[in-house]
């Protein structure tokens, strides 16, 4: 397993060439950024031709690159057009989305999974039906409004929280937008418990578990959730990425200053630096989630071996 | 899970030599009634296989075809083709049940709500929110549809391959997996549709594609590493089964579960994820009418004109109920243990 | 039913965090001294240096930490002295400037003609890169340090000298007889020493000679400013200090006014215009700011320019209803245009109906026109603008909505949204557009040349559909050398008399500014750039 998780992490030295070359790529392809600097007005020619030179933007585009890799190998990722290194960007974003992002993992997987085996469990009584209406209201009830609503109901009628989260954005602030962040895919959780659980309660293993004589409580948590758990770790596993890296919505609905609002500004104003430092990131987040997620699927099924 | 009807000449089951673990599954536990699991006598029952229609002795029929007869009996199927048959009919003639034109605007109306005529009130813009919602159907569905069939045969296609043979190929898959799952939707979205435009849905459709199919890929070759270390499956392996043998017959029913529970969710967020794009200015563009465009524009109405947002979006939640209920039921039909 | 249980437990453990919540948060209100505001901000697009902000973010700082020359009254717009004792020329285009005694940065470093000089020869220098430099090309030897290309040949401008600590002259390249109105724009602001020896440390913390001094600043996230003590200007700040707090969304900062966690949001998001009464009755203003919105027409392309498509133009500008998508879309945060300056600048500053006719709706008129002028090019046209912020698409759609009922050919007009402002601009500037596109003009300060110059002067760097009229530069160069100011603006009315008959741009309609604040404020006023004052709230 030592060598397979050390083959793993060497794989990432390709990805993130990849992905850093495919991002640079991506944000060149939007465009100019100098002349939106300039707001209503128009750009002066001179300052902006200054700009691009500083900036190497009139270079051609793998010049540009190996100008950028260079700068990352020193330590330096650059700066936003508000003057502000995205380093020192990266540094105030990444903790707190990822406070939020853990409240929202810990939502999915604690109510998720909970409601998923209660209704796998009974499959077609009510409280099945009544969380397949609860799905479907989320996943068609966009974002947007399900946070304002719940930000309006509870931060302006009743006043139990404060609308919006101030900005060292504290775990207890980060409850509410979590939970908005964390409905739709809890929907896939729920979904794709029940389903692991409908589908191996009626396995072998289970039935010896009962006939053995254990306790119900024993067979769900030990013998059937744990066989179950392998597509939510891998749906979780890949939903990191869009929690962290896509809470643009909640975000900004909740004022938290994080990762996906600073990607959003990075690709309104093109500015290849902050966007491609913040992707970059993220990929490796991905590449180490991914991980752990197949070195789980061992854990969680003995069968499966790593070589 | 409806329950079965009561079957007149149970036959013997029928016996795979292939499927070890289907045939041990048959042999009656005695213990499910006991059982808080819900494995009522009913329902293993229902792993008896009825006889065929005029053929009581046909043999072994493909895995496949079990679960068509399996389908045709269950109201779910029935019920959810129905609603599909019924949104897909709207989606081609939108006029049989709605006579107005969906771009003949009133701002004078703007927001109003119900009127005679106009059961569903008007929008911002002064539009018939009614002949908006049934003529929205067609790119929405569109879109839902095809490119939740593409991202999910894709995904699972790949996916089921690394999984099945893991090695260098599922490195190779998993890493460029990786690289798409960090292209933010939106500056992925600025990129490739301002690149590819047309009139038409297939450049979103391609794009949700684009963007879908990691995350179906990476649950299909989870299950399928998960259902590759069953007993039957290596059961096959020592009996000399061939790889695609292997893979269609023991594998792949018995990883599609999860792959069907992600894409039928997909499907409703796929719709709404063409309103982000056409929030972004890159999605469908005008005069295409869409529920997704529809649901963007009045969402941050929602304290105004609630009714602006609530019929687009109830269409799209039956749609969605549509499909997941399908799912459910060809997942059911799909596996061997339910039988 | 033990399954039951759980479900039970799980939705008492969501409610028992969110009342968790309750207990942490919620209970306190925006500032935390006595008479401190708290006040919506976004975060500035560029560094905060005064030649290097040209937005309303960035401007709102630089209002309360800057005192220039001059200063406009925030009620009529009227450009008063305020660093300056007096400007004085004869000749309309060499001016001596005298300043007054007294001023000092918050540092206590003496305002001198040194600080005016120096901080205008570093915004002219385009190694700088400063956004504004375009502000002091009518300074003589602008050419010098801002060359159109290659590098500068000198770091000063010869055109500015000082003649001791409190004068110093202006020489222009030509006459300019409003110049002196120009000088309270903030690019013209003084700098001190402190700016040009530690750059780092001033942008951290910037100083400066203005009513509020920089408790603390967290770039991207807040900004505390306090008041002064040592300010000797007339305009002593009125209450402790404004803390400004960035928000993303200026629905989430509206949803923290009515809830009591903010004082003052002068950005009221368009959904919640519906609410503003009941939510906050009558702690709302809504007026005239110096915006004008217009639909520019890309006359470059001859479908478009060519002679005798002026009927369609105006056609289209009749099929139009204003007053009806002012109304319903913006409730009144817009009133529909008249001209092509602003409202703001009143009938003195030279604000009045010279579009007439042709900017009112009557659909039979805009047929009757359009046929007159050919027809729209290809049968069609579509509208252009980026649609990543403001409530641009909204409009967009209800205009064409409006020119396809009063044509009544079908979808004739239809909206062609940009993804990023950035790929808007681009597309603009190098004359890609194929079709009307939005153009917003924010004026830089209340003169009616600032809203006509450099937007259809031949060649004039706004001038995005590449106006061009002979008879209508004569009329705008004659009208800046005027001294007398009534017969100026008389003069550049009539250079607008020439966009109503050529409609080079659709006027559409004046933007308000609007803002709601709380019952812990008074004396809350917008200035003309719908800049709250912060100077004059008071506090309790």
């Amino acid at each position: 397993m030592g060598r397979y998780v050390i083959r793993r992490l060497l794989q990432m030295i390709p990805v993130f060439i990849g992905s850093t070359f495919l991002i640079f790529f991506m944000v060149y392809a939007l465009g100019d950024p100098v002349a939106a600097l300039f707001g209503d007005k128009a750009p002066d020619p001179a300052t902006a031709a200054r700009i691009r030179k500083d900036l190497y933007l009139d270079r051609p585009l793998w010049e540009q690159y190996l100008h950028y890799m260079g700068q990352i190998f020193q330590g330096d990722f650059g700066t936003a057009f508000n003057g502000q290194p995205v380093l020192d960007l990266m540094a105030s974003a990444f903790p707190v989305t990822l406070r939020l992002t853990v409240v929202a993992i810990a939502i999915e997987v604690v109510v998720g999974i909970t409601l998923g085996v209660v209704s796998g469990l009974r499959r077609g009584k009510a409280i099945d039906t009544t969380l397949l209406v609860l799905t479907l209201v989320v996943i068609s009830v966009p974002t947007f409004v399900t946070g304002y609503v719940l930000q309006y109901v509870l931060g302006v009628k009743w006043g139990w929280i404060r609308p919006s989260v101030s900005p060292d954005a504290p775990w207890n602030e980060l409850l509410l937008p979590g939970l908005v962040l964390a409905l739709v895919s809890l929907a896939y959780v729920t979904r794709l418990s029940r389903t692991s659980i409908a589908e191996n309660a009626k396995a072998d293993y289970v039935r010896t578990a009962v006939a053995k004589g254990l306790p119900r409580r024993r067979v769900v948590s030990r013998h059937l959730l744990r066989n179950s758990l392998i597509p939510v770790v891998t749906f979780i596993g890949t939903d990191i990425g869009a929690l962290m890296g896509g809470a643009i919505v909640t975000e900004r609905i909740f004022n938290i200053h994080g990762v996906g609002y600073q990607l959003y500004q990075g690709i309104l104003r093109n500015n290849s630096p902050t966007v491609v430092g913040f992707v970059t990131i993220l990929v490796i987040v991905f590449l180490v989630a991914n991980l752990l997620v197949d070195l789980l699927y061992a854990v969680l099924d003995p069968r499966i071996r790593y070589a | 899970m409806p329950e079965p009807e009561p079957q007149p000449h149970p036959q013997p089951p029928r016996y795979d030599p292939l499927e070890p673990g289907d045939g041990e599954a048959i042999a009656p536990t005695g213990q499910g009634g006991q059982m808080d699991l819900a494995l009522d006598e009913a329902e293993s029952l229902e792993r008896v296989i009825p006889p065929g229609p005029g053929n009581p002795r046909e043999k072994a029929r493909s895995l496949w075809s079990d679960a068509w007869h399996q389908l045709r009996r269950n109201p779910v199927f029935v019920l959810s083709s129905l609603l599909i048959v019924f949104l897909v009919l709207i989606a081609i003639w939108p006029s049989l049940i709605a006579s107005g034109d969906p771009l003949q605007c009133d701002l004078a109306h703007s927001q109003e709500g119900s009127a005679p005529g106009h059961p569903f009130g008007y929008d911002t813009q002064g539009c018939d929110v009614y002949t908006r919602t049934v003529y929205g159907a067609r790119a929405s569905i569109t879109v839902g549809v095809c490119a939740t069939l593409g991202a999910a045969l894709l995904g699972a296609f790949l996916g089921g391959l690394a999984g099945f043979f893991g090695s260098w190929g599922d490195a190779l898959l998993s890493r460029v997996a990786d690289i798409f799952f960090g292209i933010p939707v939106v500056l992925g979205g600025l990129v490739f549709l301002s690149v590819v435009t047309s009139d038409t849905v297939w450049p979103v459709v391609g794009f949700i594609v684009l963007l879908g199919w990691p995350q179906i890929a990476r649950i299909g070759r989870g299950s399928v590493i998960t259902a590759k270390q069953n007993d039957y499956v290596q059961a096959a392996r020592a009996l000399g089964a061939s790889n695609a043998r292997m893979l269609l017959r023991h594998v792949a029913p018995n990883a599609v579960a999860p792959v069907i529970v992600v894409a039928t969710i997909a499907l409703g967020t796929y719709i709404a994820l063409e309103a982000t794009l056409s929030f972004l200015g890159v999605g469908l563009r005008p005069p295409t009418v869409s529920w997704g465009i529809d649901i963007s524009n009045a969402a941050p109405q929602i304290r105004n004109a609630p009714h602006m947002l609530l019929w687009p979006a109830g269409a799209l939640s039956l749609t969605v109920l549509a499909f997941i209920m399908l799912g459910d039921a060809v997942r059911d039909a799909l596996d061997p243990k339910l039988r | 039913m033990r399954g039951a249980t759980h479900a039970q437990w799980a939705a008492c453990a969501v409610a028992v965090a969110l009342a968790a919540t309750a207990c942490g948060g919620g209970s306190d209100t925006g500032g935390e001294g006595a008479g401190i505001v708290s006040s919506s901000w976004g975060d500035p697009q560029n560094p905060l240096e005064p030649a290097n902000t040209n937005e309303v973010q960035g401007g709102k700082v630089l209002d309360m930490l800057f005192r220039g020359l001059k200063r406009y009254d925030p009620k009529t717009g009227e450009a008063l002295n305020m660093v300056a004792e007096k400007i004085e020329t004869t000749d309309q285009q060499n001016f001596t400037i005298t300043l007054k005694d007294g001023w000092k940065f918050s540092n206590d470093e003496p305002v001198t003609a040194q600080s005016f000089v120096d901080a205008w020869n570093y915004a002219a220098d385009v190694r700088n890169k400063q956004n504004n430099a375009p502000f002091f090309a009518d300074i003589v030897g602008y050419a010098d340090v801002h060359p159109a290309s290659g590098e500068p040949k000198a770091k000063t401008m010869s055109g500015l000298v000082v003649k001791d600590a409190k004068t110093f002259t202006v020489a222009l390249d030509k006459k300019f007889s409003t110049w002196p109105d120009t000088l309270g724009y903030q690019a013209f602001s003084p700098l001190p020493k402190a700016f040009f020896t530690d750059h780092a440390g001033w942008l951290d913390k910037p100083v400066g000679n203005g009513p509020y001094t920089v408790g603390s600043y967290t770039k991207g996230t807040a900004m505390q400013l306090r008041a002064w003590e040592g300010y000797t200007g007339p305009d002593k700040a009125q209450n402790g200090g404004v803390d400004l707090k960035v928000y993303t969304d200026n629905n989430t900062a509206y949803t923290d006014l009515i809830s009591g966690n903010l004082d003052l949001v002068d950005d009221v998001p368009a959904a919640q215009l519906k609410n503003v009464k009941n939510d906050l009755g009558s702690r709302y203003i809504n007026q005239p700011a110096l915006i004008i919105q217009t639909l520019t027409f890309p006359l470059y392309d001859p479908r478009w320019g060519k002679p005798g498509m002026e009927k369609v133009r105006q056609g289209i500008s009749r099929a139009i209803n204003r007053d009806e998508i002012t109304r319903q879309i913006f409730q009144g945060t817009r009133s529909p245009a008249k001209d092509w300056t602003s409202s703001a600048l009143g009938a003195k500053g030279g604000y009045a109906d010279m579009c007439g006719e042709l900017c009112t709706y009557d659909p039979a008129a805009a047929k009757a026109l359009i046929e007159e002028g050919g027809g729209l090019p290809g049968g069609k046209m579509t509208i252009t603008s980026n649609v990543d912020t403001g409530s641009h698409r909204v409009w967009m759609d209800a205009v064409c909505n409006s020119i396809n009922n009063a044509l009544g050919q079908g979808p004739v007009c239809t909206v062609n949204p940009v993804g990023t402002f950035a790929d808007f601009r681009n597309q603009q500037s190098s004359y890609k557009l194929t079709g009307p596109f939005r153009s917003g003009w924010q004026g830089d300060y209340p003169l009616i040349q600032n809203f006509l110059q450099p937007l259809y002067f031949t060649g004039a760097s706004s001038n995005y559909g590449k106006f061009s009229d002979p008879e209508f530069d004569k009329l705008i160069d004659e009208a800046n050398s005027e001294t007398d100011t009534a017969k100026a603006v008389a003069t550049f009315q009539d250079a607008e008399k020439i966009l109503a008959a050529q409609m080079p741009s659709i006027p559409l309609w004046y933007q308000n500014g609007s803002a709601g604040y709380s019952e812990r404020l008074t004396d809350v006023e917008l200035n003309q750039f719908s800049v709250p004052v912060y100077d004059r709230i008071k506090v309790g």
